[in-house]
């Protein structure tokens, strides 16, 4: 028997139902890059490999950036940033630091998710190095200092002349095997 | 070739096993259409047990993790057990006698497609004997109270809706193979009855989404169980994601669940209005036009999650787009009774309180789509208030009209004409007592889902539910009726309506237990 794959036929309309089975799980990379390109959502693209100009400073221009440092599920932990506002010039690389306490008695896993606001802005923030890279390993009761390092390249929107990057970190040691960017 | 030996006239088999195997689409509709019925029930009693606790402010009879849980399955059951089987039960009745088919295409797959629902169904009921209780994430099961957070019945959740989706597919698949392959010779598409019109658009709306919904219970599957993080913001997914997944699949869906009734409608007005229907041809294209829009505008539910200004333009205009086509709908169905020789029995009745208070619903949705004010009515009684409107006086009566307008065929027996009127006057005053004042409610800010509420909200709380009260009993009436009409109701003519058209009308009263064995002349007219 040969099949056809009309839509007026079993097989081809069970086609269609595969098509779009298949369909709702490519929503999910379709979504993701959807939201890296247009940097909707406040989500931040990976790390940063372009090149970077040393003393960049663009017309004087300067934007302030404020961290924001959040505990998943209210997580016992002490988690905040070096500075809570900093003031940089477009184009400028910036190093800053996160500090993070374990305060459990067994070691944890931990991983860091970012957001940008506005999200206008997501896509000319550029992270050369960051903590929330990779998942972060504390041992107990160990403090750490989480380095960033990231600039903020000219094309930012002339409106926008304060931004917020957040990062929540979560509890991943039961499942420490995945890896975010 | 081998000979046939069996008469192709035998009756239906006897006993309980002729439910079980039969391949008859008159047998497979009627358990479809019992199946929903039961379900309305079972899925009222649960309005009921919400409208009692809402009847007076504090907590009063049940616990707030029942009341959610409440909310959740009336809102499951209602949906995907009452509804949307109900309108799969008319289909699988009328699609054939409407195109001159002697059976549907697919008769085994469609007594599977049946029977895979009471399963899926007594899965999805017997969460409530579980411990942790049943589904309490709200019908739309947003991620992650529906995973992190849900209580551990919720992996039968899943499989339920994975079991309903598959009976939607397989019978939507069964409809367009008979639509597309099994109407009488000279029947052209054009020609077609609205309803058979509306049906076909509908099964391919549920092919294209059902999927969607089962890859999206699939997801939730696998971060509850197998430790992906689709939905985990930790391991890097996303919880607004599963929003703009679910409602692909929703949006859709709530046309799925009126564009039937839509058919019936079309079917029901020109036969009392004894005029043809006003602009046929704009009927079908106004109805593939609102399902093709049903595709662009799902974030019109998600206004308040952070879109971009851009995406709530898109979509607050795309979804007021469809306002166009749906009243295109509404201008033909007036203009059909516009100078008609128009009667008012039951059916007729029906149909256009349909076509009055699905317009009050629409007309609610429409200030839902407008995207600055849709912060003040998220989540409030007002959107309970709207998408109440159109599914209850919109589908279900659709549903009612459509049972009264085609019983007289279906069981050779005339209903009772003043219980129907009585029915359906204590019906139209129970659905307005009940869901008009949650407009109000709404708009002055009472929030959704929660078993208590403010003082100020007590004196319409309490008209609602007595509205409620009066329209769920009420339906006991159509029960009654109903089964007394199969029992001994006077003998219905072939036609029992004076202006109806259609192939339905040309076999005996009852329908024969094998219709139209050669193919009917057909004379349809343009």
């Amino acid at each position: 028997m040969k099949l056809s794959f009309k839509p007026s036929s079993p097989s081809g309309l069970i086609a269609i139902v595969v098509v779009m089975f298949g369909f709702g799980f490519m929503l999910v990379p379709l979504y993701s890059i959807f939201c890296e390109v247009t940097g909707l959502n406040g989500k931040t693209s990976g790390q940063y490999l372009g090149p970077v100009a040393t003393d960049v400073v663009d017309n004087g221009r300067t934007v302030k950036v404020q961290f924001v440092a959040n505990r998943n599920a209210n997580l016992p932990w002490q988690f905040a940033p070096e500075y809570e506002q900093v003031e940089l010039a477009l184009g400028e690389r910036k190093q800053t630091f996160f500090q993070v306490t374990n305060t459990y008695n067994t070691p944890v896993v931990s991983q860091a998710v970012p957001s940008v606001s506005p999200a206008a802005a997501a896509p000319h923030l550029h992270k050369i190095e960051c903590f929330c890279f990779n998942q972060q390993a504390l041992q107990a009761k160990e403090a750490k200092n989480l380095s960033l390092i990231f600039f903020i390249d000219s094309d930012l929107p002339s409106e926008i002349n304060k931004l917020t990057l957040s990062y929540t970190l979560f509890d991943i040691t039961d499942s420490s095997t995945t890896t975010t960017k | 070739m081998y000979e046939q030996t069996e008469t192709t006239h035998h009756g239906p088999a006897k006993g309980l096993m002729r439910w079980i195997l039969t391949t008859n689409h008159k047998d497979i509709g009627t358990l479809y259409l019992v199946f929903s019925l039961i379900m309305f029930f079972i899925g009222g009693t649960m309005a009921f047990v919400i409208r009692a606790e809402l009847f007076q402010p504090g907590l009063q009879l049940i616990r707030p993790e029942f009341f959610n849980q409440m909310t959740t399955m009336h809102g499951l059951i209602m949906v995907f057990g009452a509804v949307m089987p109900a309108f799969v039960g008319l289909a699988n009745w009328q699609v054939p006698l409407m195109i001159g088919a002697p059976d549907m295409a697919l008769p085994r797959l469609n007594n599977w497609s049946f029977w895979i629902l009471p399963f899926a169904f007594l899965m999805l009921i017997s969460t409530l004997f579980m411990d942790g209780g049943a589904p309490d994430f709200g019908w739309t099961f947003y991620a992650p109270l529906s995973t992190t957070y849900a209580p551990p019945s919720v992996t039968f959740f899943i499989f339920a809706i994975h079991m309903m989706g598959i009976s939607s597919i397989m019978g939507a698949i069964n409809i367009i193979v008979t639509i597309f392959n099994m109407r009488t010779p000279g029947m052209r598409l054009m020609l077609m009855p609205l309803f058979v019109w509306t049906w076909l658009i509908t099964a391919f709306l549920l092919i294209a989404v059902m999927p969607v919904l089962a890859a999206v219970v699939t997801m939730m599957l696998m971060d509850i169980h197998f430790g992906t993080s689709f939905f985990n913001a930790a391991g890097g997914g996303d919880p607004v994601l599963f929003q703009h997944v679910f409602w692909f699949f929703a949006h859709p869906e709530v046309y799925i669940m009126v564009l039937p009734a839509f058919g019936v409608v079309s079917q029901i007005i020109p036969t009392f209005a004894r005029k043809p229907l006003f602009g046929y041809h704009s009927m079908v294209y106004a109805t593939s036009a609102i399902a093709i829009l049903s595709f662009v505008v799902w974030a019109h539910h998600m206004f308040a999650v952070g879109l971009p200004l851009g995406g709530e333009l898109f979509f607050m205009y795309s979804t007021m787009l469809i306002a166009v086509p749906t009243g295109v709908k509404v201008f033909n169905w007036i203009s059909t009774m516009f100078k008609g020789s128009m009667t008012f029995e039951t059916p007729m009745l029906f149909a256009i309180a349909f076509i009055v208070l699905f317009t009050i619903g629409g007309l609610s949705g429409l200030m839902l789509a407008i995207a600055p004010a849709d912060f003040q009515y998220q989540d409030t009684y007002f959107v309970v208030a709207h998408f109440h409107y159109v599914l209850v006086p919109g589908s279900v009566f659709g549903i009612i009209a459509a049972v009264y307008f085609w019983l007289p065929k279906w069981c050779g027996r005339m209903y009772n004409e003043a219980m129907g009127q009585l029915h359906f006057w204590l019906s139209i005053i129970g659905v307005n007592l009940t869901f008009f004042p949650m407009h109000f409610v709404g708009l002055a800010g009472m929030p959704r889902r929660i078993p208590d509420y403010a003082l100020q909200f007590a004196d319409f709380n309490m008209v609602t539910s007595i509205g409620a009260f009066l329209f769920g009993t009420t339906q006991l009436l159509f029960v009654y009726n109903v089964i007394k009409t199969i029992r001994s109701g006077k003998t219905a003519p072939q036609k029992p309506w004076d202006g109806a058209e259609g192939l339905e009308w040309t076999v005996p009263s009852p329908a024969p237990y094998h219709t139209f064995t050669s193919p009917p002349a057909f004379t349809g007219k343009e």
